[in-house]
Formats: structure tokens, C-alpha cells, sequence
């Protein structure tokens, strides 16, 4: 169900907790598996609640419970703002209305292309560096003017 | 160079790319935990140096480092957990990310040392999955620590064995609740846990444990190599050493800042550049967004430690540093503020579920001129129901905000409710600082 190369990872993450709280693990392995398969379909929640001994409900309340896990597939490339008090004080707001333009999306939506989702984002400790953008949950863009979200846009475009 | 301020001790010689262990040990990293183990220092010794330090827990509540160190209990056979708070996400707090990126061993020796004060026999670090890079170039600093004998078995060749490893968090501010962060560790919901007990009695996996934050961990070395009176005298009795604080909002260099416990905030606030270009200080929230806010004045004649701060009617909290100039419609701010509690409430105690919902969709319907008369009452009233009636303090971190607002910027939203305009920046109708954020949620649209 995941690749060698995601289980050993996966073994990796198991091996820093005590042998009977594998279980500890499971937040790591849902990242692994969504780093392959790009959101977590109910079958492959399934096959981390067996690889880790666990009931899959207990693996559900996981994925759902923290902001970061796709539950249903997204864009290719998923673009997070934060739009918290300190970051719109220092123009992250704009920078959100300007993505919004430019991809002609709402939070929360995806563009035609398949290629973007916009999400609204919570603090992402960068606050002086506003306005900062996530790619990808793993890719931090900080001081983010309209000029370098352009600049972002048409580098993934090309990729 | 990174420059922090001429009072930097926790940040100082750093250039940005100097964070492996060779360069940490140039500048004198880890001569601490080698003496400590070479002269065998009883761990009572360490606690107690801490303990005259008076170093303040880093991450919020500012709670004394070395007597929260005594509370493991010394007999407790097998296992008993350090953990380190790196789950930065109280809005305006951005100081352990440079910590975790500039100086990661400074983190490391600190858990390693605490894990010898306190007899325990691992440590994990929770870093916010944010900053994925952080985490992984951490767990390179893990390595190259277990490689030079730091970490792991007998280390450096004494009875003393350690481990630290890097846990994930992936988007949930809760976690930076203690026994939230110690839910998710054992791969569950972070949802806070009702207390007492405390961590220290039943902690990670019912084992005694002890929660810092990152940067309190960070003072430690520096604490065994000076003296717990060296630190202390760099701050104010009772709030010994520096602290970094992130200075962000209307100021012309928004950044972290080092500087000694007890510096007048005009001086940091010079620091950071001072408010742009003409604009007068309006307001100031002082230690992190669940701190209440000070009007300009107020603040101006405050000096920047947990004393003075909470004298003056606020929190030091995690230092973050808000700062907005008179162009700020408070409304908007608050508008902001109670959408991130909203969001980011555990749903576990129905007065903070609920009640979060209820305080943003109200301040937003008066940010957005639908204000009715009876809101501000509705907004005291829902704040006094949250507040103290939760399990953890995201309840009072949410109402706090609300009630200080209102405090000191009531006329702002009489203005907005009476006139359904802002006395800032003119016509509601076209929110200020973009319109992101100031939709409602379709959920919520029903609601409101
Ligand atoms: C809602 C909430 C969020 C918190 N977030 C953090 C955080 O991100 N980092 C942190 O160190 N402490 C955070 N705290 C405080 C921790 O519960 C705890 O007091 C702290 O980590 C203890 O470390 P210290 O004594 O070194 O400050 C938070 C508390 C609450 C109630
Ligand atoms: S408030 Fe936006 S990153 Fe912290």
C-alpha cells in the first residue's frame, strides 16, 4: 500500500518511541503517507491503522484533528497564508487577496487547472517575516510581496 | 553576523549558517554538560543553580525553570520524560524557529542537561509542522550529537545516558498546551488533559515528565558556564537573564530582539526601527495574542520584564511583541484575534467550542456594520462565560483579547455598531487591510 522507501521512513519514525507506544508514530507516518500519495484516502489511513496496530478510528481522529492532513484530494500545489493579527498587520491580508486574484479562487477552493488550492492558514511561527506562504505543508516562502507571489506562481506553473 | 542587540547572549556569534556542532563547540557549546559529568555535579546542584537564576519558563506562563525541575520525584524508577515545546504558534511568537535554525545545540545541551538534573532518561522535542525543515535539519544536530557522545549510553563515559528525539506536529496550536502536546506525542487528538494531576507525577505515558519551551531550554548552558547569578543579574530580580523578544505589526523592522529582562519597551521598540514613517503608537500587545492590549501610553512607560508587564495589566507570555499604529481599527484587530481561537479551539469544553464561535461571529458582524446594540453586553457576557471554565487556558486566551479591547477601545466599537462606519478608516463596507478573512465561512454565514 506504500512504498518501501515510505515504510522505511515510517520504521525510522517508530524506532524513537518505547516498543509498546508504536502508536506514537502515527502522526509521522500519515505525513509520509501523504507526501506519497498527496491526501489520506480512507484505504490508506487503513493500511497505517495495521502497520501500527491501531483501530483506524483512532488513526481518523488523527487526520482530522490536525490542520495539515489533505482529506480529500487537493491541488497540486497547496498554498497556505497566514492571515493571522501580526501577518495582516504586515500586509498578509493583501498578499491573500492578491493570490485570490491572480488564481481567481476563494480559500478553501481549487482552480480549474487542478493545479492550486488557496487555504487560509493560522500562525506558522514566521510572523516577522510576513507575509509567508507554505507550499506543500513542508516549503516556506517568507516576505512575500505581490511581486515574489507572482514570481512563485509562475515558477510552479512551469515545473 | 546576525545582530540581535548588543545584549544578546543566547543569539550572539551567530551568521545564519553556523549551526553545526563544530561551530556550537567553537563558541563554547557543550564545556557545560562536559564539566557537570566530569566533576559529577550532584543533580540537587544543577536544580539549584537554576533555581538562583531565576529563569521563567520561556513558552507563556512564565513559571520558575529550577522549581519546576524539583518536582520530579528523584526515586521514580524506569522511565521519566524532558520534553521540549517547539510547537511556536501563538500568533506574533517567531522566536524558537530562529532559535531551532541558528543555535539548535544550545536546545539539545540544554534537554541534556535538564534530563541530568532530573534523573530522566529521554527527551523529545515537538516541533510544529510548519517549519519541516527545521525538523529535519534538527534531527541532523540529534545525529551529530549521538555521534560525538553527547547522547545515548554512558555518555562521555559516565553512568549518565540520554536520548533526544524529534517529534512532529502537523497544524494544531493546541498542542502548545502541555498535556495537549504530551496527547500527541502518544499519537492521539492534543487534546489538553484535566489537571491534576500534573506532568510531573503522570506525565508522557503516565511517566513523570517536565515541559519547557525551546528558548528556556536554550538558557540553560549558558546558566552552568556563568553562574546562576551571572544570568540573574543581566535581568531584574526575579526575572533573570535576556529574552528574545518578536517584535511585529506597524514597526519599520519587525524581527526577534534580545535583550536584558527589564529593558524599557521604548528602547525595543528603537530597536526594532520604531513605528513607520510618521504614524503614532496606538496600542501594544505585549507577550503573544492571548495577552490583553495596552493602550500607547501605558506601554511607553513599561519596562520589558514578567513583573512591570503584569503591573501594568498585561502578560509577558511568550514575547511576542504586537505593535499597531494609529491607523489600526481595533475592531478589525480583534475581528482577527477572535477567528484564530475560533478556528483553532479543541472542541473539547463546550464554553470554549461554543463560545469562541459566539465572540467571532458577533465581532465580526460589527467589524462588518452589522452590529446591533446589545453586542458589546453579549460580548462581556459570552468572555465572563469562557473564561476559568475550561480545562486548559486557550478558554482565557480567547476571552482576554475581547475583554481588553473593549476596555480600552470601547469607543471604536460604539462607533462601528452606531454609525456602521469605522472611526479609523472610514466605511466599513470595504474592510481594511484586504478583504481576505473577512468572509464568513459558509457554515457560519447560516449562522451569523
Ligand atoms: C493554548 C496554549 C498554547 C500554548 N502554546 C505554547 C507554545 O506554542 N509553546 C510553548 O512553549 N508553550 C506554550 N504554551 C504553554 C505551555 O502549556 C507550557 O506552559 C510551557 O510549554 C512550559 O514551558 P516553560 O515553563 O519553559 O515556559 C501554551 C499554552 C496554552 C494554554
Ligand atoms: S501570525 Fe502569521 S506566522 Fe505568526
Amino acid at each position: 500500500m506504500l512504498s518501501p522507501e515510505s515504510l522505511r521512513r515510517i520504521d525510522r519514525e517508530i524506532a524513537k518511541y518505547p516498543a509498546e507506544h508504536k502508536q506514537s508514530a502515527v502522526m509521522a507516518a500519515l505525513i509520509v503517507a501523504q507526501d506519497e500519495k498527496g491526501w489520506l484516502a480512507t484505504e490508506t489511513m487503513d493500511f497505517v491503522a495495521q502497520y501500527l496496530g491501531m483501530a483506524p478510528v483512532a488513526v481518523y481522529e488523527v487526520a482530522s484533528f490536525y490542520n495539515m492532513y489533505n482529506l480529500e484530494p487537493a491541488g497540486q500545489y497547496k498554498l497556505t497564508v497566514c492571515t493571522c493579527l501580526p501577518c495582516g498587520l504586515q500586509g498578509s491580508l493583501d498578499a491573500a487577496d492578491h493570490l485570490k486574484a491572480r488564481l481567481g479562487v476563494d480559500f478553501g477552493e481549487t482552480t480549474a487547472d487542478g493545479r492550486f488550492t488557496l487555504k487560509e492558514g493560522e500562525c506558522m511561527g514566521a510572523c516577522a517575516m510576513a507575509p509567508v506562504v507554505l507550499v506543500n505543508n513542508k516549503k516556506m516562502h517568507d516576505y512575500m510581496s505581490n511581486a515574489k507571489l507572482d514570481a512563485l506562481l509562475d515558477e510552479l506553473r512551469k515545473r | 553576523m546576525l545582530d540581535y542587540g548588543p545584549d544578546a547572549i543566547l543569539m550572539a556569534g551567530l551568521d545564519g549558517a553556523n549551526w553545526r556542532l563544530a561551530d556550537y563547540e567553537k563558541r563554547g557549546g557543550y564545556e557545560a554538560l562536559r564539566k557537570l559529568l566530569a566533576d559529577q555535579v550532584p543533580p540537587e546542584r544543577v536544580i539549584a543553580e537554576v533555581k538562583k537564576s531565576a529563569l521563567r519558563g520561556r513558552g507563556g506562563a512564565g513559571f520558575p525553570t529550577g522549581l519546576k525541575w524539583s518536582f520530579m520525584p528523584r526515586q521514580f524508577p524506569g522511565a521519566k520524560y524532558m520534553v521540549c515545546n517547539s510547537d511556536e504558534g501563538e500568533p506574533g511568537t517567531c522566536k524558537d524557529r530562529d532559535l531551532l535554525r541558528y543555535n539548535p545545540h544550545s536546545v539539545i545541551e540544554g534537554m541534556i542537561i535538564a534530563g541530568y538534573a532530573t534523573g530522566s532518561t529521554a527527551g523529545y522535542n515537538y516541533i510544529h509542522g510548519e517549519i519541516w525543515a527545521l525538523y529535519e535539519q534538527f534531527e541532523e544536530a540529534i545525529e551529530e550529537a549521538r555521534r560525538a557522545g553527547y547522547l545515548g549510553r554512558d555518555i562521555l563515559g559516565s553512568a549518565f545516558s540520554f536520548e533526544v528525539y524529534a517529534h512532529p506536529g502537523f497544524g494544531a496550536y493546541i498542542c502548545g498546551e502541555e498535556t495537549g502536546l504530551l496527547e500527541s506525542i502518544e499519537g492521539k487528538k492534543g487534546q489538553p488533559r484535566f489537571k491534576p494531576p500534573f506532568p510531573a507525577s503522570f506525565g508522557l505515558y503516565g511517566k513523570p515528565t517536565t515541559v519547557n519551551n525551546t528558548e528556556t531550554f536554550a538558557a540553560v548552558p549558558w546558566i552552568m558556564r556563568h553562574g546562576g547569578d551571572a544570568f540573574l543579574n543581566l535581568g531584574r530580580p526575579n526575572n533573570g537573564g535576556t529574552k528574545l523578544f518578536s517584535v511585529t505589526g506597524h514597526v519599520a523592522r519587525p524581527g526577534n530582539y534580545e535583550v536584558r529582562l527589564g529593558t524599557p519597551f521604548a528602547r525595543l521598540l528603537e530597536m526594532a526601527g520604531g513605528t513607520r514613517a510618521g504614524k503614532r503608537l496606538k496600542a501594544v500587545i505585549p507577550g503573544g495574542s492571548s495577552m490583553p492590549v495596552l493602550p500607547a501610553d501605558v506601554m511607553l512607560a513599561t519596562d520589558m520584564d514578567y513583573d512591570s508587564i503584569a503591573k501594568a495589566g498585561s502578560m509577558l507570555g511568550s514575547g511576542a511583541v504586537i505593535v499597531m499604529d494609529e491607523t489600526t481599527c481595533m475592531v478589525r484587530a480583534l475581528e482577527r484575534l477572535s477567528y484564530f481561537y475560533f478556528e483553532e479551539s479543541c472542541g473539547q469544553c463546550t464554553p470554549c467550542r461554543e463560545g469562541t464561535g459566539w465572540l467571532y461571529r458577533v465581532v465580526h458582524r460589527i467589524e462588518t456594520g452589522r452590529g446591533r446594540a446589545e453586542d458589546l453586553a453579549l460580548l462581556d457576557n459570552v468572555s465572563d462565560n469562557i473564561a476559568g471554565r475550561t480545562i486548559c487556558a486557550l478558554g482565557d486566551a480567547a476571552a482576554l483579547p475581547v475583554k481588553s479591547f473593549l476596555k480600552h477601545f470601547r469607543h471604536e466599537f460604539e462607533h462601528h455598531i452606531e454609525h456602521r462606519s469605522c472611526l479609523v478608516s472610514g466605511p466599513d463596507s470595504e474592510p481594511k487591510w484586504g478583504r481576505a478573512g473577512a468572509h464568513l465561512p459558509p457554515a457560519m454565514a447560516r449562522a451569523a
